[in-house]
């Protein structure tokens, strides 16, 4: 019982990242592929924000005092994977950026989105 | 100023980038492009010398202390391999102008420069940084200028635009993984230091979270590094991508993701866990040798002379994997001598590539018929390459094929070696398929008044071609900083 219900962030976090990546693999339209690979990305903000909470830890700015019971603090939470995700999610967010600035281009050239027409055009028209 | 000579190559290219978009104007970015370049590769060079001089370099960013802050951290291995991708990278942009010109339209020019110095920054940067986030950063740098570079040869075909959303799907996927696997060591270490990282590493037992990180860092690796059977991003992006950026790329981003296979299997989890704990070095072996095989097979079969070329690269790819699977001394140094052997004859076969693209207009094997009397000079360039990569005596080839086939013996693998010989027949032959075409066939009726490619082309195809017969012939040099390099790098001292 505790591998599921203790390890629930963890199992979110592979679930996420399961969906993702399938729709990325099976997915015929460009933007679902675009869709998947940014779901594929979050899970893995997730998976770092995860192994950087403490349980009943708070953030760790000093000096740290309950605001209801007047207490200080004495457990924190790491701060350094949150940290790292947002350089990461500057990341995918570029990435996502680029992504449909292509499919914009994929589209202008060839009039569709769907990976199989894309083939199909390729084939009949070599350039 | 020398004492942060360390994060220079870093900091210059980086910082010229956004100049390049404010300035806009042409020529001016074309200049402060170029002179960032060779002053980068000066810079590398003179890392290499010290780091040759004095051992491992550091630098800690910002002043914070490592592990907290991130380190740059440049031994012979990074040294050595900073210096071929900042050579390369001023090469090729010294050769970019013309082909460039004709490749590309003149208002995207200046985004052009731009991406290209990003690239260079991200690439140099995953190979200087000790940290392990930094190295992710980096990565996503290079990646994402490179798939924009790809796209841009979408004035010549729209096929590039598809081919770069492949590879920007794949190269995600793969840095995902990356990130992954850094976020599990990262749980099982609580540092992100490198060298920290290799000391807090506990392996005995091999415990699953490591043995899950490891995984995910070899597959995300491999996809960059285009190793069999993750290359399938790799001949669409080369074949369409604008001349200039196919010889950058090809030269200089998949060697530089084998340097970090190489950093992490020897410097990270140590080649104890990597090949004892885990059968890494077969698995590397067979992926290699049936990447080998099938890529210059399939390159024998293409019509058009970069996808050929591509998939020769695939398979070369696989020799410098190979050389990782033999976990030795000469292997290591057959590995790192094939990274500058290869980068330097890939790079000077597609800048000659790139003269014919510009001169005939087509990369088709059919329309280089010919060829070598219209065009001697260019196609004298791509011979060389072309023995190059046979392994021909007297070419760099022949160097690191050399190695590769002592390493298999000493380990015992004569049948490796075997087929090691029989793969540059392969070559062999995907070689000749050209060389016939272009000097053994009448040329075009429609090529009649085609001409030799300007000087400014020509110089730097030679520069890299002349490099790889000099290094063919002066293996001191090369050879000699790789086993250095390798010897560090197992921790055997010399």
């Amino acid at each position: 019982m505790n591998q599921v219900l203790g390890l629930y962030n963890y199992w979110v976090v592979i679930c996420l990242m399961m969906i993702g990546f399938y729709v990325v693999i099976a997915g015929g339209n460009l933007i679902k592929k675009v869709i998947g690979l940014s779901i594929f990305q979050v899970s893995v903000f997730l998976l770092y924000i995860t192994m950087g909470k403490v349980e009943g830890g708070t953030a760790p700015i000093k000096p740290a005092k309950n605001f209801y019971t007047g207490e200080d603090f004495t457990v924190f939470s790491n701060p350094l994977p949150s940290v790292l995700m947002l350089t990461a999610i500057v990341v995918g967010v570029a990435t996502t950026a680029l992504a449909l600035a292509l499919i914009v281009r994929i589209h202008e050239a060839y009039g569709t989105i769907e990976e199989d027409e894309i083939l199909a055009a390729d084939q009949e028209s070599p350039c | 100023m020398l004492a942060h000579l360390p994060v220079l190559p870093i900091i210059v290219p980086l910082l010229a980038a956004p100049l390049c978009v404010l300035l806009r104007q042409r020529r001016l970015v074309l200049g402060l492009a170029l002179a960032v370049c060779w002053a980068t590769f000066i810079m590398t060079l003179m890392l290499l010398r010290r780091v040759l001089a004095e051992g491992t370099q550091t630098y800690e960013l910002g002043g914070w202390l490592p592990p907290w802050g991130i380190e740059y951290r440049i031994d012979t291995l990074s040294a050595f391999v900073l210096l071929i991708v900042s050579g390369i990278g001023a090469t090729v942009l010294t050769y970019a102008p013309r082909s460039v010109e004709c490749e590309i339209r003149r208002d995207q020019h200046y985004l052009f420069y731009t991406a290209y110095l990003l690239c260079l920054t991200g690439l140099l940067g995953i190979v200087i940084t000790g940290d392990l986030f930094n190295l992710f950063v980096f990565l996503e740098i290079s990646s994402l200028s490179s798939y924009a570079l790809i796209s841009l040869g979408a004035q010549q075909t729209r096929k590039a635009l598809t081919a770069a959303f492949q590879y920007l799907v794949m190269g995600t996927i793969g840095a995902t993984f990356i990130l992954i696997g850094i976020g599990l060591m990262y749980q099982m270490t609580g540092t992100l230091n490198m060298a920290d990282m290799a000391a807090r590493l506990n392996t005995t037992g091999g415990p699953r979270t490591v043995l899950v990180a490891f995984a995910f860092l070899t597959v995300g690796i491999s996809l960059k590094m285009a190793l069999f059977p993750l290359h399938s991003w790799l001949p669409g992006a080369y074949t369409f991508a604008p001349s200039v950026v196919t010889a950058f790329l090809a030269a200089t981003a998949t060697k530089v993701s084998f340097y970090v296979l190489v950093r992490f299997i020897f410097t990270i989890f140590k080649p104890s866990f990597a090949f004892e704990v885990l059968p890494l070095d077969i698995e590397l072996m067979v992926l290699s040798l049936i990447g080998i095989f099938v890529a210059s097979t399939v390159a024998i079969f293409q019509t058009n002379i970069k996808r050929m070329l591509a998939y020769s690269s695939i398979a070369q790819v696989g020799y410098m994997v190979l050389a990782i699977s033999f976990a030795s001394v000469t292997g290591l140094t057959a590995g790192i001598v094939h990274l500058m052997n290869h980068a330097l004859i890939k790079g000077g076969l597609f800048l000659a590539m790139g003269c014919f693209a510009l001169r005939l207009g087509s990369t088709e094997l059919a329309d280089m018929r010919g060829i070598g009397r219209r065009m001697p000079a260019t196609m004298f360039a791509w011979v060389l390459g072309g023995l190059g990569l046979i392994g021909v005596p007297l070419t760099a080839g022949f160097v690191s094929k050399w190695y590769l086939i002592t390493a298999a013996l000493e380990r015992g693998w004569w049948q490796v070696a075997v087929l090691l010989l029989i793969s540059s027949l392969l070559a062999a032959i995907y070689v000749w398929r050209v060389v016939e075409v272009a000097y053994f066939q009448s040329p075009a009726e429609e090529h009649a008044d085609v001409q030799e490619a300007p000087a400014l082309m020509l110089i730097p195809t030679y520069a890299l071609i002349g490099a790889s017969i000099v290094f063919g012939l002066w293996t001191s040099f090369s050879a000699g900083v790789a086993h250095e390099a390798a010897q560090r790098l197992l921790e055997i001292t010399p």
